[in-house]
């Protein structure tokens, strides 16, 4: 493992250049939540097997806990913070604020990112569309009859014509 | 006003800057309610609600950006060093006795709600808030909960068991009803009006006879309450609620689904720095025993950021400035354990729990099973049902932020038991109780005892040893090696049946250790109270839940109930969702199912024939007639089901508890199909009918049921702890499976609301009767009775090659 420092690390998050210092092999997530503060991505499992940590690199959902820094430099990084407007919560959001989709909460943020990016490359997914997106995305609590209905709605809200 | 929440500990959202040197508070409860500032979201079921004029405002959700800019009031996240902490609070009222302990108005007339029961995510705060507010007539909107933090909310206990809502619920109604009390006291007084004459709307208490004459609970709270609860207020009649029963959207979810900080994984204390601990997998019983031999360091050398290596009897964690460095650093020391004693073979523990040492209890004698068995049964028949140990198994690894000096402790926990941490950990890192304060953060869901309470001890150790705030997160594969397990048991029926088919004894008797070991203010509870130098014993195991729905809510004239404690587990026990009554609801409602066979009875029938209790019954038919049951006896034979064109094979079996036998009631249908060529089950459908008596929050509710359902489906086929001689061997999530969105079922719940009868917890009843409803539905499906959960393809296929 190459641990060693060099100097900052230019990546694009949210729309946002950003210099930071770390090891080119720091995993992604703790840059996010401890060197930008932005705390919607989560800790599952460090081994990409949970999708807690999901985010989207140029539109793609990646599990930013096995994802090295430097791989996602010259690519744009888009977290659940940077899906909203100022002034306006995502479609996805909205579906699922709406359809209270959460218990715990903890695999929301992943579960939103990855809806973002199935919405966007199949905006009438069927259920076994969602089911197979989903594979990778853990939820323990058991909130999935609730996801997938935040996802079509979201799907459907895009489909009249609110962009995802 | 002045209040004892007044103090300085408590801090405004309205304060400029951040005092308590703590960022990670961002997003208040109150700053969502606030409507200056903020966005509207277009919550269906608020919507709905405002429509019927019963929440004044838009729920708003606060501009991109705030979170990490503005201050916080985040129950639990003020905090100044623990010392000076501990002083400032010292005058806030935690008995419970008084009405102030509970509740405080502003003289915006803002209520903060003083509550000792945490959420774990069920939607608790919530359901109890609505349960104030509604008491209070006052908004929901005009309502914050602040929680589980030792030095500023009562101590309600443990929150678990799904007790909350119907032990620590009608306390804190009582202490609203004799606040609004109070309050019209004064009211009337001040606008010259009788009590009698006086009504209250939004928190505005105006005359029935002049309506110019009105004065705000803001402006009369201009005094602490001051007295004690007498318990003579009135309670508002069932008939007048119009919040309490209504589907109020969650109060933290908003912050949760927008980045906020919600939980203990994202708390940032200034000064903090990160750690990891490093454990074997290896342990026995109730326990961590190995011990280093030796250690090699060297490859941390010139690592960056690495603070400390500490080191304390067997007990090794790395702290390091940076989270990532700790990463590193814990997977670069190399340490040699020692040898302990084996564990058993995972394929020998139930036979080997028989013969464990334990001590035998009978605690339910109805009758004479065995003269009945001797003289009426025509046939009497036995069965064993066999458990597997189980896994919390939450998103999060578990997380602890804390911060020890030599004269205080700070620490934040997502403990189920904050109250107990002080007496537990205080002994372990050389401070008083009293001198630790303990603050509830939500943590990644919980379903029980899982690594929270021993996280917060590790994170305690280390922070004293490095002298800095510090930040622990687990590791997934630690979780899973260390959290405490739902233990395996072993469950033996037997049951008598008449010459008419009717139940006439049942005797049952299970093997469990107790389903608690927590921290209980015993250091030896905690996995480091066992590693430091000297180590601390655990406490002796105790007899808890490992009975919990033994007993049976059948009308049988002759029971008995025989529990065997364990007292050597091979692995550490304690509380899973509903402790032993998934296992007990499990054997006896396969055994139900069974008899019901023999006898040729239809399962729904024969299972209401012997039942007196009408909630019992109803909630019975309700799944069934949602369901859309078929009346006939279970099996191939019966349900005249062939191999669909792709080999597979269809059935339908119903599970019914009422859970601890006393409380909620469920029972739910299933409908599954069964692939023999690859052995593999899927659940199609679940229909459910539960009755928790009067409903706060419907949509709460059935969030929580679908959670039982899905959950209960996941222990049925899926989950299990698996071990060799040394380790725990299911460390992340390709070795413990649960639920997949592929597995889900559709799931249609009645849920019947008994506005008459006392709200009941409902987070764990319709777990209960689910691993029966699926292995009874297996049966129907081809013939096979499964006595060992859970039911993977391998044991469905080795059970239907044994026909």
């Amino acid at each position: 493992m190459d641990s060693t420092p060099v100097g900052p690390v230019t990546i694009s998050v949210n729309g946002e250049s950003h210099q930071v210092e770390a090891t080119p092999d720091t995993p992604l997530l703790y840059i996010l939540r401890n060197e930008l503060g932005l705390h919607a991505a989560k800790f599952g499992c460090g081994l990409a097997q949970c999708g807690s940590c999901t985010v989207l690199q140029d539109g793609q959902p990646i599990r930013s806990c096995v994802t090295p820094v430097e791989r996602t430099v010259g690519s744009e990084i888009t977290t659940l913070e940077g899906l909203r407007t100022e002034d306006k919560l995502h479609p996805v959001q909205q579906a699922f604020i709406e359809e209270q989709a959460a218990q715990c909460g903890y695999c929301i943020p992943g579960m939103m990112m990855t809806a973002t990016a199935l919405i966007r490359s199949n905006p009438e997914p069927t259920i076994d569309d969602i089911n197979t997106a989903f594979d990778g995305n853990l939820c323990r609590c058991g909130t999935h009859v609730r996801i997938v209905r935040a996802v079509q709605r979201a799907a459907g809200a895009a489909a009249s014509g609110t962009s995802v | 006003m002045t209040t004892p929440t007044d103090t300085p500990i408590r801090i405004s959202d309205e304060q400029p800057g951040d005092p308590t040197g703590i960022h990670a508070g961002a997003i208040s409860r109150r700053g969502l309610l606030k409507t200056s500032g903020g966005i509207v979201v277009g919550f269906s079921l608020a919507a709905a609600f405002r429509r019927a004029g019963l929440l004044a405002q838009e729920p708003t959700v606060p501009p991109a950006g705030t979170p990490a800019a503005t201050p916080s009031i985040e129950p639990g996240l003020v905090g100044t060093p623990a010392a000076q902490t501990q002083q400032d609070v010292q005058t806030r009222d935690v008995s419970g006795d008084t009405i102030d302990s509970w509740l405080s108005i502003d003289a915006d007339g803002k209520v903060t709600i003083y509550c000792g029961k945490v959420e774990l995510g069920t939607g608790l705060w919530t359901a109890l808030t609505q349960i104030v507010v509604e008491e209070l007539d006052v908004p929901v909107n005009m309502a914050t909960l602040i929680a589980g933090d030792t030095l500023l909310t009562p101590d309600q206990g443990t929150t678990a068991g799904s007790k909350s809502i119907q032990v620590a619920g009608p306390v804190i109604q009582q202490a609203a009803a004799e606040a609004r009390m109070i309050l019209l006291a004064r009211a009337s007084e001040r606008l010259g009006a009788p009590v009698d004459d006086l009504q209250v709307n939004d928190g505005v208490v105006t005359t029935l006879f002049d309506a110019s004459k009105q004065i705000s609970y803001g402006e009369l709270a201009t005094d602490t309450f001051g007295t004690a609860i007498t318990g003579d207020a009135p309670l508002k009649p069932v008939d007048s609620y119009r919040v309490v029963g209504q589907s109020i959207p969650r109060i933290d979810i908003v912050e949760k689904l927008t980045g906020g900080p919600a939980y203990i994984h994202d708390l940032t204390v200034d000064g903090m720095v990160h750690a990891r601990v490093i454990r074997p997998f290896v342990r026995t019983l109730n326990g961590i025993a190995a011990t280093v031999e030796s250690m090699d360091d060297s490859a941390l050398q010139g690592m960056p950021g690495i603070i400390q290596v500490v080191v304390n009897g067997s007990f090794v964690g790395v702290v390091a400035e940076r989270e990532e460095q700790a990463v590193r650093a814990a997977e670069a020391l190399r340490i040699t354990w020692s040898q302990i004693e084996q564990l058993p073979d995972i394929n020998q523990v139930h036979a080997l729990m028989r013969e464990m040492p334990a001590e035998e209890v009978e605690t339910v004698r109805t009758g004479d099973v065995e003269g009945a068995f001797a003289t009426q049964a025509s046939q009497v028949v036995e069965a064993s049902y066999l458990a597997p140990f189980q896994a919390h198994a939450s998103m999060g690894p578990s997380c602890s932020v804390a911060d020890v000096r030599p004269d205080g402790a700070t620490i934040w926990s997502a403990s189920q038991g904050v109250y107990a941490l002080p007496g537990t950990i205080g002994p372990i890192i050389g401070l008083a109780p009293e001198q630790i304060r303990v603050i509830y953060k939500e943590g990644a869901g919980c379903y029980g005892h899982n690594g929270a309470d021993d996280v917060c001890a590790d994170a305690a150790v280390l922070s004293k040893a490095v002298g800095r705030p510090v930040r622990l997160l687990w590791s997934r594969q630690g979780e899973f090696a260390w959290e405490p397990k739902g233990p395996a048991m072993v469950m033996d029926v037997r049951g008598g049946l008449d010459a008419d088919g009717n139940i006439i004894g049942w005797d049952y008797t299970v093997y469990t250790p107790t389903h608690s070991t927590r921290p209980g203010r015993q250091p030896g509870n905690m996995l480091v109270g066992q590693q430091i130098d000297p180590p601390v014993e655990p406490a002796e195991l105790g007899q808890v839940g490992g009975d919990r729905n033994g007993p049976n809510n059948y009308s049988f004239p002759n029971q008995r109930l025989t529990v065997h404690w364990i007292e050597t587990p091979p692995l550490r026990p304690s509380a899973l969702r509903s402790l032993g009554a998934v296992a007990n609801g499990t054997a006896n409602e396969s055994f139900m199912d069974e008899l019901a066979t023999l006898a040729e009875a239809d399962p729904v029938e024969f299972r209401l024939r012997h039942l007196a209790d009408p909630r019992a019954i109803e909630v019975i038919r309700r799944a069934a007639t949602r369901f859309g049951w078929e009346a006939r006896p279970s099996g191939p034979e019966y349900s005249g089901v062939i191999s669909a064109a792709d080999g597979t094979v269809t059935g339908r079996g119903i599970g019914f508890a009422r859970y601890e036998s006393e409380f909620a009631y469920a029972a739910v249908a299933v409908e599954v199909t069964v692939n023999p060529a690859d052995g593999t089950v899927r659940v199609n459908r679940v229909a459910v009918g539960h009755d928790c008596g009067l409903i706060i929050n419907p949509d709460g509710l059935q969030n929580q049921i679908d959670g039982c359902v899905i959950q209960g489906i996941g222990r049925a086929l899926k989950e299990e702890i698996t071990f060799d001689a040394s380790s725990v061997t299911s460390l992340d999530w390709s070795t413990y499976s649960i639920m997949r969105f592929a597995d889900i079922p559709v799931i249609d719940i009645e849920l019947v609301d008994r506005p008459d009868q006392p709200p009941l917890g409902a987070g764990e009843p319709a777990i209960v009767p689910v691993v029966a409803a699926v292995g009874n539905a297996i049966y129907d499906a081809t013939g096979v009775r499964l006595r060992q959960y859970p039911f993977t393809p391998q044991r469905v296929l080795a059970a239907m090659q044994a026909m």
